[in-house]
């Protein structure tokens, strides 16, 4: 959580006591997503080698490419913890500022991902080729699915804070939204190693 | 393009006995409403709907939300027990050269049906029903951490027990077993929407029980009365407070097994199929990593109404606190590490069994010393029979014998023996039935002066206990006999030279028994509705208990507490009690202050609606309206999380009035 400057006034920061709820809430919602992509990289740690005849992440990943998207995603993340610095000082341009640049970041990480899943479904590696291309689309998709919703969030947020004042209630959902996006960023180192590095080594 | 995809009228049913099931229902709800219209009138109907609509469907306490979980989860037990009745009729009738009154296939989906309807919409909703009633009172709280939350869990809840029965309508349900075990589940073998209802119905109930799961967790972690820590709370909470854990541990599990099923038949994936480096094993691993919490998110609730019930009963502080409540943590994390049990028979080798075989049996021990402890609780205790403890003393019974079975059929080389054999149905159902559906009536019977103001009909109360116990008995003991003559699970059809007929027989006779059970259990809400001013609870404390929830008028109130009761001690009701006797103390008056209520609303059931709109449109692959129902569900969340303004102010001079308008109404 942020610090709010002693020069707020005071209704924000009384305003962040009942908010302890939604910040457990919200990390134990957080929590039950970890389990979900947990289940995701087991399946994966099982299918990754059945690839039945077809191609393995050795013949199909390109890290380089990959390498790109990381850092992509990783600024993106970067560029939100500043929006939240700025919330913290109440500076409303900077906030949609620094919104702005993660939302440009995370659309085009989003747009090299599905840029590289449709290479792989043109040639002919698509997720009914093997049970490896099924967890690999799957396991990274979902990831994509979260970024989407991520993207979304931004959006609407950024939509009301350039209409109304930023209040405690305002802070505390920007809070929720760079927790999430934070989140998603280190699912993403995960899948980097697990997936991408492990895949070219051939693991 | 078919607008309407798969669905056309090939769809409705065909079989007599589901035109029969579906339109019997149907036909008495129309001549119901017929009958009403003629001596009601259109106006007392409108009064009713609005009623309804306005003070239930659109509400945010729990307590009314608990009840319309119970509404729907009893509705759903009759159902299920339907199916259970038509698969005793059926297995004590087909022998030899008669073949029952039930095709393969049909026996296959009831089957798939019981289970499926049993396990999420009858357990669970009753759990979950009695936690929305009692929990929040237990713990001195006014409300859940997130009251709209709460309502969108129970009507995805509901989202999903209408399109598990929409599947007696339109097309039919799934004939792979109620956990639907690939690669049988896989599009080249159950090719038809029985499957997809089955997910889909599940997905859409599932994502609401861990929105729960979190809600109640965070409900008891920060909204303790003041002076609550967490070894002075009472043991449902704690019991609460595990099968949360679990949940939401074990859900997102289902989540994904669900729709890696759901991708390999629809997109077709390679998760489970039995080519393209697809491994059916895998869910089966997957699916009881979610499977085994289940039963204990199921039953740790149930421990928890009993220690409840039997420390109430016996006027006796609950024997071994601190020893209940680790063992309710070591049953809950052990309860991870047994899942393997299910299928010793896979060929994991003889270390993994063995493995999971140890854990098996020794998560038998926290469970050894909560049964220990009850008793310790009894003795010396001074007894009231009343039917909770009625039902805690049954339990005690078949819980013992379910359990013994398990410890038994955690030796690996005996399940191979006993492996899908009736044997291995008795002792589920002993578990499941005798250990968390008797726990739930107990519950119910105890806490429903709590929530309606007066009690259920004590003498109907007992022909229900022991028609159930009886009953109970006689259905699945013969099982167990049965299951070690060699009879395995799933049965349509088998030869007159196994003599296992008089057992099935009997067993039939039991659910006959049950059937019974049942029938006293309407007449006896019935009776107790009509009586209820013999039975009305004026004290808000009708059996001399022992935690908060008994602190407070019954009815309670819908903000719960006029004044947030303070803790100093475990059993905090009692201890107030003793407190005022001791010291002829006059009762403090009360100070009001301003509560904050949530408004209700209907954005919880739009979110759910459209989820079944999608559910349906993918099961039937109606493309434009799993859009409509994606995008619905997305604008609505939007909606509601955008705004702010879902409280108001009930003010202290408001609180007093009602608080004295309830007081005169219980000494009039």
């Amino acid at each position: 959580m942020i610090n709010v400057p002693a020069t707020q006034n005071t209704e924000v920061i009384k305003a962040y006591e009942p908010d302890s709820k939604t910040m457990l809430g919200f990390w134990v919602y957080i929590m039950t997503d970890c389990v979900l992509f947990a289940s995701l990289f087991a399946v994966y740690a099982v299918l990754h080698k059945n690839t039945f005849g077809g191609p393995s992440g050795r013949d199909l990943f390109s890290p380089s490419y990959v390498l790109v998207e990381t850092l992509i995603l990783l600024t993106s993340s970067f560029t939100c913890g500043l929006a939240m610095l700025a919330a913290a000082r109440g500076a409303r341009k900077s906030v949609l500022t620094w919104f702005g640049a993660t939302f440009l970041l995370g659309f085009s990480f989003l747009v090299m991902e599905v840029t590289e899943f449709s290479k792989l479904v043109r040639d002919g590696d698509s997720w009914h080729r093997s049970g490896f291309l099924s967890s690999y689309f799957t396991l990274v998709g979902t990831h994509g699915l979260h970024i989407t919703i991520g993207l979304l969030w931004i959006a609407v947020l950024m939509t009301k804070i350039s209409r109304g004042n930023m209040d405690a209630n305002m802070i505390r959902k920007m809070t929720l939204l760079s927790l999430f996006w934070h989140f998603l960023d280190i699912i993403w180192i995960f899948i980097f190693t697990i997936v991408y590095m492990l895949g070219v080594i051939g693991v | 393009m078919n607008l309407l995809g798969r669905l056309n009228m090939q769809a409705l049913p065909h079989d007599p006995i589901i035109i029969a099931a579906v339109g019997g229902p149907t036909l008495a709800v129309v001549i119901a409403v017929l009958v009403l219209l003629k001596f009601k009138g259109v106006g007392w109907f409108i009064k009713i709907g609005t009623y309804i609509w306005k003070e239930w469907l659109t509400t945010l306490d729990p307590k009314r939300i608990g009840v319309m979980y119970i509404l729907v989860a009893l509705a759903m037990l009759l159902r299920g027990f339907v199916d259970a009745m038509m698969m005793r009729a059926q297995q004590a009738t087909s022998v030899g050269s008669s073949h029952g009154f039930l095709s393969p296939d049909h026996f296959q989906q009831i089957f798939s049906a019981h289970g499926t309807v049993m396990i999420f919409f009858v357990a669970m909703g009753l759990m979950f029903g009695l936690i929305n009633l009692i929990l929040p009172l237990q713990i001195g709280s006014r409300d859940v951490a997130f009251p709209f939350l709460n309502s969108v869990s129970f009507w995805l809840f509901t989202a999903g027990m209408i399109l598990i029965n929409l599947s007696l309508v339109l097309g039919q349900f799934s004939a792979a077993g109620w956990l639907a075990y690939p690669p049988l589940s896989e599009l080249q073998y159950s090719p038809g929407v029985g499957v997809d209802y089955w997910l889909w119905s599940l997905q859409i109930a599932g994502v609401g029980s861990l929105l729960s799961g979190v809600n109640f967790l965070v409900t008891i972690l920060k909204m303790r009365a003041p002076g609550m820590t967490l070894m002075k709370m009472p043991m449902f909470a704690w019991s609460v407070l595990n099968s949360m854990v679990l949940v939401i541990f074990a859900f997102p599990i289902l989540t994904v097994t669900l729709a890696l099923l759901f991708l390999d038949r629809s997109m077709g994936m390679h998760f489970f199929t039995a080519s393209n480096g697809g491994n059916p094993m895998m869910y089966v691993n997957l699916i009881w990593a979610w499977g085994h919490p289940e039963v204990y998110i199921l039953v740790l609730p149930a421990f928890g109404i009993y220690s409840e019930v039997v420390a109430t009963f016996s006027r006796k502080r609950l024997f071994g606190y601190t020893s209940m409540v680790w063992a309710l943590g070591a049953i809950t994390f052990l309860s991870f590490s047994v899942w393997l049990h299910h299928f010793f028979t896979m060929g994991a080798g003889a270390n993994v069994n063995a493995f999971f075989g140890i854990m098996t049996a020794v998560i038998a021990i926290p469970t050894g010393v909560k049964i220990f402890n009850w008793l310790f609780t009894m003795y010396r205790g001074r007894i009231h029979f009343g039917t909770p403890m009625l039902w805690f003393m049954g339990f005690v019974v078949t819980f013992t014998i379910g359990g013994v079975a398990g410890v038994l059929m955690s030796v690996p080389a005996i399940d191979f023996q006993v492996h899908n054999s009736l044997f291995l149905v008795a002792h589920f159902h002993m578990m499941i039935v005798g250990g968390a559906l008797f726990g739930y009536f107990a519950g119910l019977t105890y806490w429903f002066p709590k929530i309606f103001g007066f009690k259920l009909h004590e003498k109907l109360g007992r022909k229900v206990f022991w028609c159930w116990l009886i009953g109970f008995l006689l259905a699945f003991v013969p099982l167990y006999i049965l299951g070690l003559m060699g009879a395995t699970r799933r049965l349509d059809h088998y030869d007159a030279s196994q003599g296992w007929q008089q057992l099935f027989i009997v067993a039939g006779l039991g659910v006959v028994v049950i059937a019974i059970g049942i029938g006293f259990q309407i007449l006896q809400l019935l009776v107790s509705i009509k009586q209820r001013k013999q039975n009305l609870d004026t004290t808000g404390d009708p059996w001399n208990g022992r935690t908060l929830e008994w602190a407070t008028l019954s009815p309670a109130p819908f903000y719960n507490f006029a004044v947030v009761p303070e803790v100093t001690d475990r059993d905090a009701f009692w201890a107030s009690k003793q407190a005022e006797r001791a010291q002829h103390a006059e009762p403090k008056t009360p100070r009001y202050t301003d509560i904050s209520i949530p408004k209700n609303t209907p954005m919880g059931m739009c979110i759910a609606g459209f989820a079944f709109l999608f559910g349906f449109a993918t099961v039937w692959h109606i493309l434009w309206l799993a859009i409509i129902g994606l995008l619905g569900v997305i604008i609505t969340v939007i909606i509601r999380t955008t705004g702010d303004d879902h409280e108001y102010v009930l003010t202290a001079a408001e609180v007093e009035k009602l608080e004295l308008a309830a007081h005169a109404r219980n000494y009039a």
